[in-house]
């Protein structure tokens, strides 16, 4: 069950993973993800469904080494399996022929963005993919997301890369120089949604972000993943991932994000110095 | 007037000297050493109070302690083989009618039911039926001669059973040992439902519940965890790939807030969240597993119920220096069972009556710090037939907190019902089903459990998977 195929890294600290989940990659659509856990005294994480490949029976997965759980994920092999895997969660991501759509994705964002930029290319829709990293070691899925936009632009804040500055930039000024743009898609880090849905607002430009709240069950049960949409309180595992980005309080969603800091970084020193025992 | 008195001194007398045994009491872990630690409170009978409490059974030629349970044990019967030292026998008789007889010797509301009805209560104490209940299942389990009981040859129809909890548990023992091809679909990755996930380790040990687990493992029944019926699969695929008919008993999970300003600030979790991160996931045991949970100084448990005891004593073990019970109503409406209320207050939970929140304070960071609350007063009856609360004006105060548990109920999960056409609803999103047989508007769907009735307990459950049982039996009979 749920054995690994493949776990490589793309970057210093984002690594995509390979596993067999036959049902799952059956059934699965943009937008969804999964909630892996490693090991019997492992934690739920929740992660968005990059790709598929319904023959072989794999899903993909990207994510990004921040704490223990990311980190000894990291160093499962090909032929590990991972102990618990459960999906496809959350609601496809609504997908239609919107006509200009802009695609942002940041950090490991991008990975998560990718289904979407296919999904929508297979709609019909122009795409338009910004994707962005603080440096250029850090890029990821480069060359995918270009064989399936109609236009690629890269974006390094170290200006290592690409465009020197932020996605934001590159969105605010298409817009100032009077594009057409019918739908915008927002994933990456919390800050990195918030400046996008500032740029697309005023514009009336309609603004879809995919949260990364804090889950445990994922499937209603709990409430740890409520974000605020439109001063209204929502899980982000049942009513989400996606949402309209001018609705979500933001700041709400960094301040959740930020609950199990110390516990977090506690238990990513106590693995890395080996005094967790795992 | 003399003689009177020496009459009814003499009754007394006799009285005393007849007086029975009285009911014996289970020896517990103390309060202040318990609170250290998530080990079960209660130790059990040994086999000598076991004995003396089985005696106490006179043994009724009508006995109404049956008709006091919801799934029909045999009370009299498993209690004579106790009395008689019969302990593994005794197991046999109760595993009869209830497969979990170890789980609802610990947390069925006895009180309630059988023990309500036990004609020893009419004039004294009933017999402790629950505690001898759980003597004998625990008694079988460490003997380690666990009867797996007859199971007949299959019939090769296949049921499957959304939802490993009391319910799907119930009804995945009883067709199995008809004879029937049983699968069960659990959403998290352990089975067990509300007994691993809500219901702490010092109340019901989850050793237990894995060994009930294992029991119906050997007759038979197969169990697919991380597998959410709605997501992974809908119910009309189920019946595509073979199913002839379907259960479900995935619960009430949905927590309710209340909607209060603040509600979302940091460290303000929802009860199912609270205790899925310390029992289902061990969080009291971090950093050695992987799940944080918020260690509060100052807890406040918002509610009055089970749910609201257990995060509160929950909270105690985790560490909090003040841990405290909000409730609208005073102690007398509160819907907890007796014996929690009791052990909490052993423990040191303050219990504040007649005290509602109405707004969160909290601190730049988002964390929770205060707790505004308004005093409150009993007015007329309501609907439930309690004295209705209503707050007193000008009587708002705060509370200092570091954490909040809203353990004020629960709402039915949407995900079954929105992605099976044809299933009826009531106005609160609870599955409708017949109370005989747990039939939903869908033929081949039965439903039962709290997805049906709402909030209830373990035991009104597996009543329901026994009769949802018997009505698929009689179903696929004829087919």
């Amino acid at each position: 069950m749920n054995k690994i195929v493949e776990n490589k890294k793309l970057s210093e600290n984002v690594v995509k993973m390979v596993f067999e989940a036959p049902v799952i990659a059956q059934k699965r659509k943009a937008g969804q993800f999964i909630v892996l856990k490693i090991d019997e005294k492992g934690e739920r994480i929740p992660l968005t469904i990059v790709d598929s490949d319904a023959q072989k029976g794999t899903l993909t997965i990207i994510y990004q080494i921040v704490g223990k759980t990311t980190a000894k994920l990291s160093q499962m092999k090909a032929g590990d399996s991972l102990q618990d895997v459960q999906g496809p969660l959350g609601n496809p991501t609504e997908i239609e022929n919107f006509g200009r759509v802009v695609c942002v994705g940041g950090g490991v964002g991008v990975g998560v963005v990718y289904p979407l930029i296919v999904a929508l290319k297979k709609a019909g829709n122009e795409v338009i993919s910004i994707i962005g990293s603080r440096t250029k070691d850090l890029l990821i899925l480069e060359k995918e997301i270009g064989e399936n936009s109609d236009r690629l632009i890269v974006t390094t804040d170290d200006g290592s890369y690409g465009v020197h500055g932020f996605v934001s930039a590159v969105l605010q000024e298409m817009i100032d120089k009077g594009e057409k743009i019918d739908h915008v898609f927002a994933i990456g880090p919390v800050p990195m949604m918030r400046v996008i849905c500032d740029v697309t607002k005023p514009h009336g430009i309609k603004t879809v972000v995919s949260l990364n709240s804090i889950m445990v069950d994922a499937t209603g049960m709990c409430g740890a993943c409520r974000v605020s949409v439109g001063g209204k309180t929502k899980f982000t595992c049942v009513d989400g991932p996606e949402f309209d980005g001018h609705e979500v309080d933001f700041k709400l969603l960094s301040d959740r994000l930020k609950t199990y800091c110390e516990s977090e970084r506690e238990a990513y020193e106590k693995h890395r110095c080996g005094c967790d025992g795992n | 007037m003399k003689n009177i008195g020496v009459d009814v001194m003499e009754t007394k007398e006799t009285k005393e000297k007849k007086e029975k045994v009285p009911r014996q009491k289970m020896p517990e872990q103390d309060p202040k050493k318990r609170i250290q630690n998530f080990e079960e409170v209660p130790f059990g009978y040994t086999e000598e109070t076991a004995i003396i409490e089985a005696k106490r059974c006179i043994q009724c030629k009508k006995p109404a302690c049956i008709a006091g349970c919801p799934v029909d044990v045999k009370i009299p019967e498993f209690i004579k083989e106790i009395a008689e030292g019969n302990f593994i026998e005794s197991a046999k008789v109760l595993k009869e009618t209830n497969s979990l007889p170890a789980v609802c010797g610990r947390v069925c509301p006895q009180e309630d039911q059988c023990e309500k009805t036990c004609i020893l209560g009419k004039k004294g104490e009933p017999v402790a039926i629950g505690r001898l209940e759980r003597f004998a299942a625990d008694y079988e389990r460490k003997s380690g001669k666990v009867s797996v009981p007859a199971v007949a040859k299959s019939n090769g129809k296949k049921v499957a059973i959304a939802g490993a909890g009391p319910s799907g548990l119930t009804i995945a023992g009883d067709l199995a040992k008809l004879g029937y091809d049983v699968t069960i679909f659990e959403a998290l990755h352990k089975s067990g439902g509300v007994l691993v996930y809500g219901i702490p380790e010092f109340r019901l040990p989850k050793a237990i519940v894995e060994a009930e687990v294992e029991g119906l493992r050997n007759l038979g029944v197969k169990i697919e965890t991380n597998y959410v019926i709605g997501r992974t699969k809908t119910i009309d695929e189920l019946f595509e790939e073979g199913f002839q008919a379907v259960f479900i008993g995935v619960g009430a999970g949905a927590p309710v807030f209340m909607n209060i300003p603040g509600e979302n600030l940091i460290g303000i979790y929802s009860a199912n969240e609270y205790l899925t991160r310390s029992n289902l996931m061990k969080a009291y045991r971090f950093p050695e597993y992987d799940t944080p949970i918020v260690r509060g100084k100052r807890v406040a448990v918002i509610g009055g119920g089970n749910v609201a005891m257990d995060s509160v004593r929950t909270a105690l073990r985790l560490g909090a220096e003040r841990a405290m019970i909000i409730y609208r109503r005073t102690e007398v409406e509160m819907p907890a069972r007796k014996e929690e209320v009791h052990h909490a207050q052993e423990e040191g939970v303050e219990f504040l009556m007649l005290t509602a929140p109405v707004e969160y304070i909290g601190n730049k960071d988002g964390w929770v710090t205060g707790m505004k609350c308004l005093k409150m007063e009993l007015g007329e009856p309501d609907a439930s037939g309690r004295r209705s609360p209503k707050p007193i004006k000008g009587s708002e105060y705060v509370i200092d907190v570091d954490t909040v548990v809203v353990a004020v109920g629960t709402v039915a999960n949407p995900i079954v019902p929105a992605t099976t056409k044809g299933l009826e609803v009531n106005k609160w999103g609870y599955i409708v089903a017949k109370d005989e047989s747990g039939l939903t508007s869908r033929e081949g769907i039965y439903a039962g459990g709290d997805i049906v009735t709402g909030a209830a307990t373990v035991i009104l459950a597996m009543g329901a998977g026994r009769k949802a049982a018997n009505a698929i039996h009689e179903y696929l009979s004829k087919k």
